[in-house]
């Protein structure tokens, strides 16, 4: 089945078996491997990627439901020489041992960055119409579909204030 | 998966009519529950029609004061809308403890509607589950039902309904409204949308083969005696985010629903009669659970639940007694 789909800028032409997941198509069919699967159930979030900016997980949507849409991978995020801010934090706050889970956390913290500044609320927000502060409760909670096998998390949530920081 | 065909529905009288007259086709919105049970071979359509981008997605006052909620507005923009926080606290709250911010984004109010069970059974294909293969059987009857119902279930099922944001709606006295294969519209209440297992757990709504969710109306907010909203939704689970309920209440202008319980939303009616009678919330949720039944792992429910209604009643500054 013929498919287009704009990843990290440039427009895709993809002929899909209508089985094949978005995070197949990024692996498999584009060889953009910074996308990992790990449960492939929507449970871990390694497969965490931004579609029309928009944090989802990739494994448990079909390529031919994004004919049209705007993928961002963890290629689009930063390279080697351009690393992008949340690049630059998780490695200067050693927010990961493995590294296997890091492209889901570092495309989901930018997604997550981008619902608190349009001010969605979490289960951790207590006053419903005011305005969000990030603090360390809400962002744990709000990153909770990402696991970390490793168990950085206190790395990664300093990793994620410190951009957040730096990107306000 | 199993291989199916795929269609991109051009607007929802074309999606009906695809469902009703292709064989085993189902409908696709979010995908978050479908493609992981497609993936577990527990769901085997052999058509998929997706509905996902039709304009169905908008948030819109009703001229009585309401909302009317588009059945593909996603569970993200529906907890983050903000007539929702200010007037419907219950909502946004129970959506909000429900799954992860990944899985918000994609899931719709439809799909949320109509996802299914996370009965260990029904996951299991090595294991017998009258609503994964009807007639083989119930495995949790006597097995791991830590999490199985305790209203309404039968001989057949003691599966719940996992739904948080359905147990808000059930609360709000929420309308659901579909497009039947024949092209006719027709609403009724959201808790009339699920059934108790009885016989055929396989049949979980009462929605007519091909039939679509096209939208959920609330109607206006209930307010308590102090001017409050009177709202609470509380959620009890084994891990503090991102986790099944084991049991939940959404309290709302002295509706009380009850969740993780029953094979669907539990509107707590004889609870809420008691409390409209004068009696204590603790009196009350006592009326409620005279017919609680468990199956042994699952006993501890009927505690948490006495405990857990009265606490929320308490938060929502409903006590029952006029105040």
């Amino acid at each position: 089945m013929k498919t287009t789909i704009t990843v990290n800028g440039e427009a895709r032409a993809l002929d899909l078996d209508p089985r094949t997941t978005l995070l197949d198509a990024l692996r498999e069919h584009l060889r953009l491997t910074g996308s990992k699967k790990g449960c492939d159930h929507g449970q871990c979030g390694a497969c965490t990627v931004l579609v029309n900016g928009v944090r989802i997980n990739s494994c448990l949507s079909l390529a031919v439901m994004h004919d049209g849409d705007q993928v961002t991978t963890i290629e689009g995020i930063g390279t080697p020489d351009r690393l992008h801010p949340m690049q630059v934090a998780f490695l200067t706050e050693d927010a990961f041992q493995c590294g296997y889970c890091t492209p889901g956390q570092i495309c989901s913290a930018i997604g997550m960055l981008g619902e608190v500044a349009q001010n969605w609320p979490s289960q951790e927000t207590a006053e419903l119409t005011g305005k969000i502060t990030l603090t360390d409760d809400e962002l744990r909670e709000r990153m909770s579909g990402n696991i970390c096998r490793c168990s950085a998390y206190p790395q990664i949530v300093a990793a994620i204030k410190s951009a957040a920081g730096e990107l306000a | 998966m199993r291989p199916f065909t795929y269609e991109r529905a051009k607007d929802a009288q074309a999606a009906v009519k695809a469902a009703a007259e292709t064989p085993n086709a189902k409908f696709l919105a979010g995908g978050t529950n479908l493609l992981d049970l497609m993936k577990l071979e527990i769901e085997h359509p052999a058509h998929l029609i997706d509905v996902g981008r039709l304009p169905m997605a908008a948030i819109e006052d009703t001229s009585d004061g309401g909302l009317r909620i588009g059945a593909m507005a996603t569970n993200s923009h529906l907890a983050a809308d903000a007539r929702v926080r200010a007037r419907y606290p219950v909502l946004t709250q129970a959506i909000v403890a429900g799954g992860s911010g990944q899985l918000r984004n994609k899931a719709t109010t439809g799909g949320n509607l109509l996802q299914r069970t996370r009965c260990a059974y029904f996951y299991d294909t090595t294991k017998p589950c009258n609503k994964r293969a009807p007639g083989s059987g119930c495995g949790a009857l006597e097995g791991l039902n830590r999490n199985s119902a305790i209203f309404g279930a039968s001989h057949a099922c003691i599966a719940t309904h996992p739904s948080d944001m359905a147990v808000a709606m059930a609360a709000l006295d929420a309308t659901v409204e579909t497009l039947s294969p024949s092209g006719a519209a027709r609403s009724f209440p959201v808790i009339e949308l699920h059934r108790l297992p009885g016989e055929t757990p396989e049949v979980e709504t009462h929605l007519v083969p091909g039939e679509l969710i096209t939208a959920v109306v609330l109607p206006p907010a209930p307010q308590d005696s102090r001017g409050g909203s009177g709202q609470v939704y509380r959620k009890v689970r084994d891990r503090a985010s991102y986790a099944a309920g084991l049991a939940a209440v959404a309290v709302a202008g002295g509706k009380i629903a009850l969740g993780a319980v029953a094979h669907k939303p539990w509107r707590a009616a004889e609870a809420e009669a008691a409390l409209a009678a004068g009696a204590s919330p603790q009196e009350a949720i006592g009326r409620e659970l005279d017919q609680a039944a468990d199956n042994g792992r699952n006993a501890f429910k009927i505690n948490l639940v006495r405990r857990l209604v009265p606490a929320a009643l308490a938060d929502a500054g409903e006590q029952g007694r006029g105040a």
